[in-house]
Parts: C-alpha cells; sequence; structure tokens
C-alpha cells in the first residue's frame, strides 16, 4: 500500500544541498545535476524527514490522489 | 541519518583546519581545498556531489545538532535562500576573497607590510602573533593565510549561529560556495529538465 502522502521539492527555490538526501531512510532522493532535489513518489513514504531538514523550506507533503 | 560512508567523517577535516591554523596559520592555506574541489567538481562533473557528499562544513552543521541538540530546527526566514540575498551574499564574498588577493599582492610588492591578525567578521582585529614566526615563508603568503583564515573562521561561525537559530544546515542555503556551485550546474544545464516533474 502507498502512503498517503508524498514529499516533492519546489525546483525554484531548492539550493541542491543535500540535506535532504541525507536524511531520506529511502534512498527517495536525489540531486539532479546539481540544480535541484528530485523525490521519486514511488520510493517515498511520506516520513517528512526531508522536510524537516531542508534549509530553503522547499519540500511539501502532497497527498496522493487516491488510486482509481 | 548515521554515518554509512566513508566520507561522513570530513567533518573531523573542518575541526582540524582551524585547530591546526590556531597553531600555525600557514595552515589557513588548506583551506583552498574547500575552495577549488567544489568547482572542480561543478565545472568538470556538473553536480554538487561536494555539498551533496563531501564538505565538512555541511556534515559539523548536521552532527552538532544531532549530537548536541545544538539548533532549534525552526524554518530561516525565506529571504535567507532567495535569490537576491544569494547572489548579494556571493557578491560580497568574492569581493572580500579579492580583497585578501589584493593585500596579499600590496606585501609582495612591498606597498605594505605584513600584519599578523586575524579579524573576526570583517571587524574585530585578534592577535594572532603566536600562530606564525616571522620570516618562515614570503611575507605574502602569510599575509594571504590570515587574510583566508579570517574569512574561514567568520563563514563558518555565521555558519553556527544559523544553524543554531534555524534549521541545522540553513548556512547551505545561502552559502557562497553553495551558490557558485549550483549556478553553474544550472549553466551548464541551461534550461534542461528531467523528463518528469517529480
Ligand atoms: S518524505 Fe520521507 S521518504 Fe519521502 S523523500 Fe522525504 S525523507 Fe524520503
Ligand atoms: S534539503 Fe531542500 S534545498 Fe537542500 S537539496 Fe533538498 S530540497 Fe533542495
Ligand atoms: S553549501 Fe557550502 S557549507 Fe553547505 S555543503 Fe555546500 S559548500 Fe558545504
Amino acid at each position: 500500500m502507498p502512503s498517503k502522502r508524498y514529499a516533492k521539492a519546489n525546483r525554484t527555490r531548492c539550493v541542491s544541498c543535500g540535506a535532504c538526501v541525507r536524511e531520506c531512510p529511502r534512498g527517495a532522493v536525489e540531486i539532479w545535476r546539481g540544480c535541484f532535489a528530485r523525490i521519486d513518489p514511488a520510493v517515498c513514504v511520506g516520513c517528512g524527514r526531508c522536510r524537516e531538514a531542508c534549509p530553503a523550506d522547499c519540500i511539501e507533503l502532497l497527498q496522493r490522489e487516491a488510486a482509481s | 541519518m548515521k554515518p554509512k560512508h566513508w566520507y561522513d567523517y570530513f567533518w573531523i577535516w573542518t575541526v582540524a583546519y582551524f585547530a591546526l591554523g590556531f597553531f600555525n596559520i600557514l595552515f589557513a592555506w588548506l583551506g583552498m581545498v574547500d575552495f577549488l574541489v567544489p568547482l572542480l567538481f561543478a565545472v568538470f562533473g556538473g553536480n554538487k556531489w561536494f555539498c551533496n557528499r563531501l564538505c565538512g562544513r555541511g556534515q559539523l552543521l548536521t552532527v552538532l545538532p544531532r549530537k548536541f541538540g545544538v539548533s532549534r530546527r525552526k524554518p530561516a526566514p525565506r529571504w535567507l535562500s532567495s535569490p537576491w540575498f544569494r547572489y548579494a551574499f556571493l557578491a560580497f564574498f568574492l569581493t572580500m576573497f579579492g580583497n585578501i588577493l589584493y593585500q596579499s599582492y600590496r606585501v609582495f610588492g612591498g606597498a605594505a607590510s605584513l600584519r599578523e591578525v586575524v579579524k573576526l567578521f570583517w571587524t574585530f582585529r585578534l592577535p594572532w602573533g603566536w600562530a606564525y614566526t616571522a620570516g618562515t615563508v614570503p611575507d605574502w603568503v602569510a599575509q594571504f593565510a590570515f587574510g583566508f583564515y579570517s574569512l574561514m573562521l567568520a563563514s563558518t561561525l555565521i555558519g553556527l549561529i544559523a544553524m543554531a537559530l534555524y534549521r541545522p544546515r540553513t548556512w547551505c542555503s545561502f552559502c557562497p560556495m553553495g551558490t557558485m556551485t549550483q549556478a553553474i550546474c544550472k549553466l551548464k544545464q541551461r534550461g534542461r529538465l528531467p523528463e518528469d516533474t517529480n
């Protein structure tokens, strides 16, 4: 069962520091070519640890669309 | 997360750097590694591996709150991570770095004499004479070391204050090296984006 929520980083405001990569227990985050963080929604469990660590406060937790 | 890679211990390097410079200012030159390596990764690799894996300062700012709880862990004001502030801070730092080069050049050319002081936040002069025996190296080499150590000290202290007040790695949201390397990476991609929007 996928989690109810998943994390998404704001590409414009992300500073690509990698703090979220370090915190994620699932290895769901990569820094895309040094530009911004990308979070794989299929791997993310919505725990929010990346959001708590982000110095730019640019990660939000979104509700997953109900699987149809 | 707990350390799991060999490179997760580079925070020791950051502590050692300041300790070594306390006893012999010439070790300040080693800080050029933290200046050049991130740029090499960004220019040739198009990545921020330095920030993301290797940077001792970023690790220190992570480790201290984890071990000693010395961060309020509150979101920082938005303007701290806004582009205009990041670029203004980068410009300020590059100007200060340029000034160090200029002062060293003046000492090299004999227009100024060596000043054995470490300046705290560009204002307070800390006498630091014990860390250098005059004549060990050309004066300009020592002048650069004093200037560069001051710059590293100021930026680390700002980082620690930001860590305490806000989130552990708040410094990284406006760190000049972080801004510079991200700008280089973005320039290399020039608007190219991954196909999905994750
Ligand atoms: S919410 Fe949790 S699982 Fe998802 S990316 Fe963030 S840290 Fe990883
Ligand atoms: S912690 Fe925040 S600013 Fe840093 S890479 Fe992750 S999303 Fe970007
Ligand atoms: S942003 Fe600066 S302090 Fe943070 S990891 Fe990168 S180089 Fe190190």
